[in-house]
């Protein structure tokens, strides 16, 4: 990087699924936080996971008086006749004076530009708005202020985004990477019943089983299909259907079909995605304990203020985070990930 | 009860030579009981030009046979090649078109236009919100359940709005940017060799255990199972869906449109319908959960209409 070169100082979004990991995430240095309630309205709808309104009202007192915003996921997409309950987590965000709301649906965005107009809005990565025409629709629509890009494009597709899109723009750079393209997703209804989309929930723990088998492997399985096999003393991944290993004609053994199940880490090209005009950093991860969030929001702010100050950024602590999984720079370095 | 209940013809999702390609329209324009056909490439936009020097002849034998030609676009927008594609479609003055994505909804608005399968349409909100912008018909999400089907198409009668359902093939399961098929090859999207034209409906994919779960097709991931709703037909009509979408095969779905037509028209018993369909298909799996609020892959017995 070329020392005299001024750099846009992006914010860095972290997750929380819990009022400790909100506080936690403050306290660690996030410039926004973003959370959902307790129910279907949110892409992360978890047992044990998520704000409760009186929770979320104390997160937003607690984070504005450390200068941090509140940013609320309304980001799944209600089935017709059950819309009552993202209006009025629509209204109670308002109320609550949250930072912004981060919506996906035109129903949902429809509602709340026409009755909260100064309730800013994000466009949720779930809305697959992944092209300029598709983000202008959005922003001339609702009057959408940012949008989180899908996990999907080069760094170079995302500078011209950037250059074409009316809105700020969002982009992942740590955290769980997904090989579909957000919100566009039925796998898990495919096999479980319950919608990603509609629930909330890709993946739902109900419907997880292991199963060792007379070698001493076990089996991981979603629903009744066969998600993995894993060897004896190979780390068993959570069954997601996208990173599972599947036989196919042509090939004489099984094989991850979609992505090896990896962590995105995108640490190294940083100073590039602030290149090319990425307003905020997201880190995924609502899921994920408080100590993780800790670790990882910390080790980030640190990464994005050595690099905003022109330092080569201490990327060991960062690879430390990915807990032993093999590290993706995913679709963003190069179109051969395609 | 809404419209005239009717088939249609979704469009052709898998790589086929442009020769099957052609003479698949001419010969579902000269002899199939569909009253709307789907046409364009919906899944890769490297594929359109194969089949673009048939695009117009069999789009007009179909117009000669009667149907309505309505243009499907692109579901999932990333690369240059695949804007343009949307932009050439979408400027397509003389018919109607179809999107499947939103960027094909900038393009379309204020004039009339289709929502797509791959489009997120799910509630009674959306749907006011995007007919007011033009939509006049709906081919809504393969994973609604009756319940909320039924919830939308109210919604959808006070607007004066088409609601479509698809009743027979392989269900979209999800998109990526990745094309699988080329993954598959130890390829890139970039230099496939167009490995896909292999699989006229989509290279299957085996759990572990040797189970069939899925089906690749370039960037999409769709069901094994063939999605078969000829049970439903009644309580679908009864609901206010009026338009039936049928999801091309390389099986005979001349036959296929002439066993779901004779079941709407109530030529042809269900039962009868349901093993005609069964011995067209002998490879194929059948799955309706989805409309029943179950896992997609499974097989429900309908409820006595």
């Amino acid at each position: 990087m070329r020392e005299t070169e001024i750099l846009q100082r992006p914010e860095l979004i972290c997750p929380a699924g819990t009022p400790a990991a909100l506080r936690a995430a403050v306290d660690a240095g996030a410039d926004a936080v973003y959370c959902g309630l307790q129910n279907e309205t949110n892409a992360r709808n978890f047992p044990g996971l998520n704000f409760s309104i009186p929770d979320l009202e104390q997160a937003v007192a607690y984070a504005h008086a450390r200068q941090a915003k509140v940013l609320l996921a309304v980001n799944t997409f209600p089935r017709a006749g059950r819309f009552e309950l993202w209006r009025e987590t629509v209204d109670a965000a308002a109320r609550i004076s949250v930072d912004a709301i981060i919506v996906a649906d035109f129903g949902v965005a429809a509602y709340a530009a026409r009755t909260h107009p100064k309730l800013r809005l994000h466009l949720s990565v779930q809305a697959g708005a992944s092209s300029p025409n598709a983000i202008r629709y959005f922003c001339e629509e609702f009057g959408i202020k940012r949008v989180v890009l899908p996990r999907i494009l080069t760094v170079a597709e995302i500078a011209e985004i950037h250059g074409n899109a009316p809105c700020e723009i969002e982009t992942f750079i740590f955290g769980n990477v997904g090989m579909m393209a957000e919100g566009r997703c039925s796998l898990t209804n495919y096999a479980t019943g319950i919608s990603t989309n509609m629930d909330g929930v890709c993946s739902p723990a109900g419907d997880v089983r292991y199963v060792p088998n007379a070698e001493g492997n076990m089996t991981s399985h979603l629903g009744c299909f066969m998600i993995d096999q894993i060897g004896r003393g190979e780390s068993a991944g959570y069954p997601t259907i996208c990173k599972g290993r599947y036989l196919c004609s042509g090939r004489t053994q099984g094989y991850y079909a979609f992505e090896e199940p990896q962590t995105l880490n995108l640490s190294a090209l940083l100073p590039d995605l602030i290149r090319a005009g990425v307003a905020a950093f997201k880190i995924e991860g609502r899921q994920r304990s408080r100590a993780y969030v800790t670790n990882v929001v910390s080790a980030f702010r640190r990464a994005l203020d050595d690099v905003l100050a022109g330092r080569s950024p201490e990327i060991a602590s960062l690879l430390a985070l990915s807990e032993g999984q093999k590290e993706t720079q995913g679709a963003y370095r190069s179109k051969t990930w395609r | 009860m809404n419209a005239m209940p009717e088939i249609a013809l979704g469009p052709v999702l898998f790589n086929w030579q442009p020769e099957a390609w052609r003479d698949f329209y001419f010969r579902i324009a000269d002899a199939a009981p569909v009253a709307t056909v789907y046409v364009g490439e919906t899944i890769c936009s490297k594929r359109a030009p194969l089949f673009s020097e048939y695009f117009e002849t069999a789009i007009e034998r179909l117009q000669r046979g009667g149907k309505t030609v309505i243009l499907s676009t692109l579901g999932q927008v990333v690369q240059k090649t695949d804007r343009n594609l949307i932009d050439s479609i979408c400027s397509v003055e003389e018919l109607p078109v179809e999107a499947n994505d939103v960027s094909a909804l900038h393009a379309l608005r204020g004039r009339p236009h289709y929502g797509g399968p791959m489009l997120n349409i799910y509630n009674g909100e959306s749907l006011r919100f995007l007919a007011e912008r033009g939509m006049r018909g709906v081919c809504v999400p393969a994973e609604l359940s009756a319940t909320t089907l039924a919830a939308l198409c109210a919604v959808a009668s006070e607007l004066g709005v088409t609601i479509e359902a698809q009743v027979f093939g392989r269900i979209s399961l999800a998109l990526s940017a990745r094309c699988y098929h080329a993954r598959a090859h130890n390829r890139t999207k970039d230099s496939c060799l167009f490995v896909c034209e292999n699989d006229p409906d989509g290279l299957e994919l085996s759990t572990l255990d040797a189970h069939s779960f899925l089906v690749i097709n370039g960037i999409q991931t769709m069901s094994h199972s063939y999605l078969n709703l000829i049970g439903e037909l009644p309580e679908l009509q009864r609901m206010g869906v009026s338009r039936f979408r049928l999801s091309p095969h390389s099986c005979d779905m001349v036959q296929v449109a002439g066993i779901f037509h004779a079941v709407l028209k109530q030529t042809l018993a269900v039962e009868e319908a349901a093993a005609q369909l069964g011995a067209l298909t002998p490879r194929a799996t059948f799955a309706n959960g989805f409309y029943y609020g179950k896992p997609g892959h499974t097989w429900q017995s309908a409820s006595p209409a």
